[in-house]
């Protein structure tokens, strides 16, 4: 006689031992491969509930369309599907994701609420700016918080991204110089340790880049700088705090020898969470700087992107910054929407309509939640959380620069590797398999095997001490000649390692009918 | 302060293993002259029911485009996004993930791409497309650009029919790379124009259809007159909808198509974030700016996808790169995706001739209000010619509950087309407010 189990509490049963085990279907429980919507025999469907239209189109005769062969999905099949989907990502709200310069920090919901409001979200961006005051007052306020925070004159709203920030403040600087008759400057320095997109911004404005020197203790070298500033040069961009994690000591004499020879200081600002309410980049001689909304002011990174990049300016460049802006009269908020009389100088406009307002909104909202006073504890946090990793792994990593603290990011090189047979790649895929993201690799470029872990102040001390736990386990298993644990890494992710190189022979950048059985 | 776990005794503790006196220590770097004593000048931390309360009323002073009739459109449009899309953009694993630098823990992410870069390709009639773009206007700009790197000339011609924004935004930032942008007088339909002006220096012309004034048009001849001389056709499209029911870029002979994202999927957002859609022939593939998605296998041999052909891109080709761009617009593009697969082929030409019936019977409503109708060909969007100046009418009528379109001058004031105003009807715009629309007009 068999026991009758159905809604009594069941316990497990035989070996817990499930290594190498295999479902029959190819699945791995609730993670289960997914096909391309193209794979779901939706080419006559919809999901999408819509009315009899009259199908007189004869007043466009000759220009419409044969057919237009895309699939579609009920409700529930695309739900599925991208439910599915969606459990095969890693996510801040998952674990810690240091990813180093990308300030990967809790995204709260309220922002999120408050950019749907109707108020916001279905607005249009042409409609009469009397119909759109609440929306301009959001702007003319968060760019006041934007200006006191950095202690600047001026803001351009409208970039929306950090490059897109970073190529409105070099245009700024050379509508500057044109005005000035210095546009024969067509020189922009750039430390070795720069992100990508510094020199890829100025030579896209048309300027040639050089390099500058870095020191020992992964700072900006003053007399390579002070050597390169010649009559030449239109702006140096320097990352502060840099992408080595590192304060810039010498930055106020940056300025100085910047300014002396004629140049701008552009700033690039995408490590702000470090000094927020400490320091002032308008106290440090800055012209320029752009500030990644999505980073210190926790505007979703949404798989990458939508992001806001608000350019600070100086008094030297406020007159050149590009259309929209908002100005405060009399009978409400305005919209300057083009270069002319009073705004005259503006160098032109970086995109249509007047930016990420909906990035403007959750922005704003973390900036009021948090107050001067928890934006200054934000740093500190940042900042504290990153001295903690670093002085938890200096013993078993090699951290970049061990001497003295870093801002709100902990740089390692991969020293401690030699003769592991692991490298850096190997190492940060294996903290896959631990539940972490990797941090940033091989960048900066300055630094060997580059580690850069950027935990962010969201992280309690916790998570902090889980994360440092999994990472001294695996670097005392490398150090043990454990080699397959990494060289086959990961290996409990929804796939295993992928073979870029494949892609980029042979690119496959669409699904196409006669790729479907495959 | 809700969004931070740390404890005092936590911090100590922390800088106990530092080894610091206090955090004070950890800036240590600043210079002294630059260190700020306490908190700036700026209102203290609030809780969550302050800062809704406060940004509630913001909203509130704002009228939204659904609280009457409401007829802008000119490169934003307001239609109906299905409660699904919003719900999946804002699960955590797509809503807080980043870049899918990890592929082996990005798929979610890759997979969309690859629908999304699919879904561009067939919506344009191109072979390739990249996994977005900030959005229409940079799209075209960057467009532009890649049309030098491809053509190696320094010319490009702009028709007067192309959104004033999106010349402006090329002309920015074009000229700013070195090229000589020409762009054609503003002209209601003139689109033929551009085939004059090409030369053998030209790297590419750019036609918007349906164009600013709403008219649709057949480029194959500029095409073709484009590519006699060696230079590239790049069409451009505000109204992704339209896509739905009209000849599709590729199609008509396109080198290079890029397009506004926003109506699918994307809400109005006050102009962002939005999201650019850019596809291109197969052939100049390697010269596209932005991130590219692209199917391969993992080390078990199954089918999984990858950020591709980097070596465009600017963290590994620094100032060789085709483009600056990094963070572009995954999270717009993944509501793009997902409304349209919700909607499939056969829901967006459903969609798409509900929204050209909505703006015949505008139209006709319009005229019957005894305004002149100037746009010839239309998808969704017509310009009209008022009796004064357009942003007057919209003054008055806005006075009376009443949207009534864009201005053609608030975009472009030096055109000489004060008395043109532009309307736009989508599936959200009900007969009545059609009706509402034109009383108020015949009695303006």
């Amino acid at each position: 006689m068999t026991m009758q189990n159905v809604g009594r509490p069941t316990r497990p049963e035989g070996s817990t031992e499930s290594v190498g085990f295999q479902s029959l279907t190819g699945g791995r429980g609730l993670v289960q491969d997914e096909p391309l919507i193209f794979e779901l025999d939706g080419w006559k469907k919809t999901g999408v509930d819509l009315p009899e239209a009259s199908a007189d189109a004869s007043d466009l005769a000759g220009l419409t369309r044969a057919d237009l062969p895309l699939p579609g999905l009920s409700e529930p099949e695309a739900m599925r599907h991208y439910v599915r989907l969606s459990q095969k990502n890693h996510a801040i709200d998952l674990a810690l994701y240091p990813l180093g310069s990308c300030t990967m920090k809790h995204n709260p919901r309220l922002n999120e609420k408050a950019a749907r409001m109707a108020g916001f979200a279905d607005l249009h961006p042409l409609a009469p700016v009397s119909t759109t005051q609440g929306a301009l007052e959001l702007m003319d306020r968060l760019a006041h918080w934007l200006k006191t925070l950095t202690g600047m004159p001026a803001v351009a709203l409208s970039p929306k991204a950090g490059a897109h920030g970073e190529l409105c403040g070099l245009l700024c600087i050379k509508a500057a110089h044109e005005a000035k008759g210095q546009g024969h400057r067509r020189t922009v320095l750039v430390p070795t340790s720069a992100h990508g997109t510094n020199p890829a911004t100025a030579a896209f404005v048309g300027y040639s880049v050089q390099e500058i020197a870095q020191t020992e203790d992964g700072r900006v070298d003053l007399a390579d700088l002070e050597s390169k500033l010649g009559p030449d040069v239109a702006a140096i961009m320097v990352t502060n705090p840099n992408t080595c994690g590192l304060f810039e000591r010498d930055v106020i004499d940056i300025a100085k020898l910047t300014h002396a020879a004629g140049a701008y200081f552009y700033c690039d600002g995408a490590n702000f969470n470090a000094i927020v309410g400490r320091v002032r980049p308008g106290d440090l001689g800055v012209d320029a700087m752009h500030i990644n909304l999505h980073k210190t002011f926790s505007t979703p990174h949404g798989g990458g992107g939508p992001g806001a990049g608000p350019v600070v300016l100086s008094e030297a460049l406020a007159a050149y910054a590009p259309a929209p802006w908002v100005v405060s009269a009399a009978d409400g908020f305005q919209l300057v929407e083009e270069a002319k009389d009073q705004a005259a100088a503006a160098f032109g406009r970086m995109s249509a309509f007047h930016g990420q307002m909906g990035m403007f909104v959750r922005a704003y909202a973390y900036m009021r939640s948090h107050g001067s006073d928890g934006l200054r504890q934000v740093a500190e946090d940042a900042v504290l959380n990153a001295n903690y990793v670093k002085a938890r792994l200096s013993d078993v990593m090699t951290p970049a620069f061990p001497d003295g603290p870093c801002m709100h990011e902990a740089l390692f090189d991969d020293a401690w590797l030699d003769g592991t047979g692991v490298t850096t790649l190997d190492f940060a895929k294996a903290m896959i398999d631990e539940g972490f993201h990797p941090m940033t690799m091989y960048f900066p470029l300055v630094v060997h095997g580059a580690m850069l872990i950027e935990p962010t102040e969201t992280e309690s001390k916790r998570e902090l001490d889980r994360f440092c736990e999994a990472l001294r386990a695996l670097a005392a298993t490398a150090k043990l000649g454990e080699i397959d644990r990494f060289k086959g890494a990961p290996h409990l992710a929804p796939l295993r390692r992928l073979d870029e190189t494949l892609a980029a022979r042979k690119p496959k950048l669409t699904w196409k009918p006669e790729s479907a059985t495959s | 302060m809700r969004y931070l776990p740390l404890t005092p005794d936590d911090r100590a503790q922390m800088l106990g293993v530092i080894g610091a006196p206090d955090v004070d220590a950890l800036f240590a770097d600043v210079p002294k002259a630059a260190r700020l004593p306490g908190p700036v000048d700026l209102p203290l931390h609030a809780g969550e029911l302050e800062v809704e309360r406060e940004l509630s009323q913001l909203a509130a002073r704002n009228r939204a485009a659904g609280a009457g009739p409401f007829f802008c459109g000119a490169g934003a449009y307001r239609h109906h996004v299905p409660a699904t899309v919003d719900h999946i953009i804002q699960r955590s694993e797509f809503l807080t993930s980043y870049t899918p630098y990890q592929p082996e823990i990005a798929q979610g992410t890759l997979q969309v791409l690859f629908e999304f870069q699919s879904q561009v390709a067939a919506l344009t009639g191109l072979e390739v497309a990249n996994a977005s773009m900030y959005d229409g206007s940079t799209a075209c700009a960057e467009a532009v650009m890649m049309a030098q790197r491809v053509t190696r000339r320094e010319k490009a011609i702009l028709s007067g029919g192309l959104h004033p924004h999106y010349a402006a935004t090329t002309q920015t930032i074009a000229h700013a790379e070195g090229m000589e942008i020409v762009r054609q007088k503003a002209a209601i339909d003139a689109e033929a124009a551009v085939i004059d002006a090409i030369d053998e220096h030209t790297a590419c012309v750019v036609v918007q259809t349906p164009n600013i004034f709403g008219v649709v048009t057949d480029v194959t001849k500029i095409a073709e007159a484009a590519h006699a001389k060696g230079a590239l056709l790049i069409v451009v499209t505000t109204e992704a909808v339209s896509f739905g029911l009209l000849k599709s870029p590729g199609e008509m002979g396109a080198d290079i198509a890029v397009a506004e994202g926003q109506s699918i999927g994307n809400a109005l957002n006050y102009g962002g974030p939005y999201v650019g859609l850019f596809a291109c022939r197969e052939k100049l593939m390697r010269q596209m700016p932005g991130r590219l998605c692209g199917e391969t296998v993992d080390a078990d041999g199954r089918r999984g996808y990858v950020l591709t052909l980097s070596t465009r891109e600017q963290h590994i080709r620094r100032e060789k790169a085709t483009s600056n761009i990094c963070t572009n617009s995954g999270l717009c593009a993944l509501a793009f995706t997902i409304h349209m697969t919700l909607l499939g082929g056969v829901g967006l030409t459903q969609l798409a001739k509900i929204n050209h019936a909505k703006a015949r019977e505008l139209k006709a409503a319009v005229e019957g209000a005894g305004l002149e109708v100037l746009t010839p060909r239309f998808f969704n969007e017509i310009a009209v010619r008022t009796k004064g100046p357009a942003a007057k009418l919209v003054d008055v009528l806005v006075g009376q509950g009443i949207v009534a379109g864009v201005p053609y001058s608030r975009l472009d004031p030096h055109a000489g087309l004060d008395d043109v105003l532009l309307l736009c009807a989508t599936e959200t715009t009900t007969s009545d407010d059609i009706a509402a629309l034109a009383a108020a007009l015949k009695a303006a």
